[in-house]
């Protein structure tokens, strides 16, 4: 019995038995329908003069298949994730400058000036080459206003990038903290890794940097929270208990990063935690109500 | 019910307790004595249906050949092939395969895979037909379709050893029940032969023992 379909053979007819690099190849490259006697076939075909020295070039070959797959997906995985998410904060930001300056110049000519990103959208989409524009910037102002649009729909499609990847990347901090949320943190961080092994009272204050230095310095209260401002959990807390909320999220968010890098086991249980760790600081808010007073919280 | 284990299985003493136990390379800091090395039920699925003496239906022994699905860092994986044949080790997050491949130095006869369990197409060039066991330990929605899906490696007389982890269907719902769809989806393709609650060793894990339908 001889294979022909190129497409339904075992990865060593792909391979040269005396060059592992085309071996490895083959085991990462190649597919087929339904599995078959490889060791018996392989024999057969001559690759392997019997099934021990079969066994023994499968283990070299996926053994360097799998290394050089892992290295490729883990430098690939997170340093995609961190440019991206840099990316797409940098077109949000140059997006919302430009349409300022836009919203400004545009008030000098244009009766129905509006403001932001949806009067450079409205302006790009209206008819008639800026004819409805008086002047010699007519032109000027709605071609930049094309540009604005254009930076402003990159910026969307970045985060849906950014969405899509980073349950991938760290399945369960993207769960715990929302997929931009995280992606921010590993890029502030510099690296999943690097985030799993940050303490998570430095991962409560990453991004808050410069408040941080000038407490520091000695000329301010120490930040409470940084990026992580933006979880809803300390976000939708009461200013007294924010604190508490920031330490709580942060506790379970750098639990959610050592998970994903040590293991990349999804594990549904530590949402549940975080979640009664908000409602218990909550619901002081519910006992201070009822006592009036109530020490604040740091 | 058995107490038969498989070959290159014992149970043998460990600073005074009695533990299942496999000779080869320490994993996971596991304790040893001379060749043995503990295998801790409690961190490995397949040695807690051992170590409640479920009858898994393996031999042991350089024939048996095992398809193991959800490899991790290889804690179980390890066993397997200290006492089984050719195993290949399928696994897809990157980072614990890295773990992996350590575990997999010291042992000729296991494979390592990076790949996608629900995608068996992209390594049954690779593994062979008609295995004596897949070994299924995913913990992720899906399990009784991945169970399906590798159907295609193993032999008429083969075994499945599933564990179901009920979480990772539904978090919400009661995992009685989620076991209940699982028994029935996998009912497409296998024949259940026996199945026990992981409890002590793994909360909310259904054990099951299944060998394939005919065609
Ligand atoms: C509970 S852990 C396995 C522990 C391991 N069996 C042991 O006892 O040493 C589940 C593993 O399945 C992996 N996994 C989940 N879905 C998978 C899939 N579709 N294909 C391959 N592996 C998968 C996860 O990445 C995780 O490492």
């Amino acid at each position: 019995m001889t294979t022909t379909d190129p497409a339904n053979a075992g990865w060593f007819s792909e391979a040269d038995p005396d060059d592992p690099e085309s071996a490895a190849e083959a085991v990462r490259d190649g597919s087929a329908d339904e599995p078959r006697d490889w060791p018996a076939l392989a024999v057969e075909a001559g690759f392997a003069d019997d099934e021990d020295e079969y066994y023994d070039a499968l283990k070299e070959a996926t053994t360097a298949a799998t290394r050089a797959a892992v290295t490729e997906r883990e430098a690939a995985d997170d340093r995609q994730l961190v440019h991206a998410v840099r990316a797409m904060d940098d077109c949000e930001r140059t997006a919302n400058e430009l349409a300022e300056r836009l919203a400004e110049w545009g008030g000098t000519v244009d009766p129905d000036v509006g403001t932001g990103i949806d009067y450079a959208r409205e302006l790009a989409a209206r008819d008639g080459n800026g004819a409805d524009l008086p002047g010699d910037g007519g032109d000027r102002i709605r071609s930049l206003a094309e540009r604005v649009a254009d930076l402003a729909d990159e910026a969307e499609d970045l985060r849906e990038f950014v969405e899509r990847q980073t349950p991938t990347v760290a399945p369960n901090l993207a769960a715990l903290a929302g997929p931009v949320l995280a992606a921010r943190l590993i890029s502030l961080a510099g690296g999943l890794e690097e985030l799993a092994k940050k303490p998570s009272g430095t991962v409560q204050v990453l991004g808050a940097e410069d408040a941080l230095f000038a407490h520091l310095r000695g000329h301010a209260p120490s930040p409470k929270h940084g990026v992580i401002y933006v979880h809803d959990a300390v976000r939708g807390t009461r200013p007294e208990d924010r604190g508490s909320a920031a330490r709580a999220v942060a506790g379970k968010l750098s639990i959610a990063a050592r998970v994903d890098h040590y293991s990349g086991e999804r594990k549904p249980e530590l949402d549940a935690e975080l979640e009664e760790r908000i409602e218990t600081i909550r619901a002081r808010a519910d006992g201070d109500d009822a006592a009036t007073g109530g020490e604040g919280d740091d | 019910m058995t107490d038969a284990l498989p070959d290159g299985v014992e149970r043998r003493r460990f600073d005074g307790a009695e533990r299942l136990a496999t000779r080869g390379e320490p994993v996971y800091g596991e304790p040893t004595d001379r060749e043995w090395r503990a295998w801790n039920p409690d961190r490995s699925k397949l040695g807690a249906m051992l170590e409640l003496g479920m009858d898994v239906g393996l031999a042991g022994g350089d024939e048996e050949t095992v398809l193991y699905l959800g490899a991790a860092s290889g804690t179980t994986v390890s066993h397997v092939a200290d006492f089984a044949g050719p195993t290949y080790a399928v696994e897809f997050a990157a980072r614990p395969t890295r773990d992996l491949l350590s575990a997999a130095e010291s042992r000729p006869r296991l494979f390592p895979l990076l790949a996608d369990a629900r995608k068996p197409e992209t390594y049954a060039h690779v593994v062979e037909a008609d295995v004596d066991a897949v070994v299924q330990d995913v913990a992720t929605r899906g399990q009784a379709r991945v169970a399906l899906e590798n159907r295609r490696f193993l032999a008429d007389d083969g075994r499945l050893l599933l564990a179901v982890k009920a979480r990772s269907e539904d978090v919400t719902r009661d995992p009685e029940d989620v076991f209940a769809d699982v028994r029935e989806e996998l009912a497409e393709g296998y024949e259940i032969l026996e199945q026990e609650r992981l409890e002590p060793h793994h909360a909310d894990h259904l054990g099951i023992v299944a060998r394939p339908l005919e065609g």
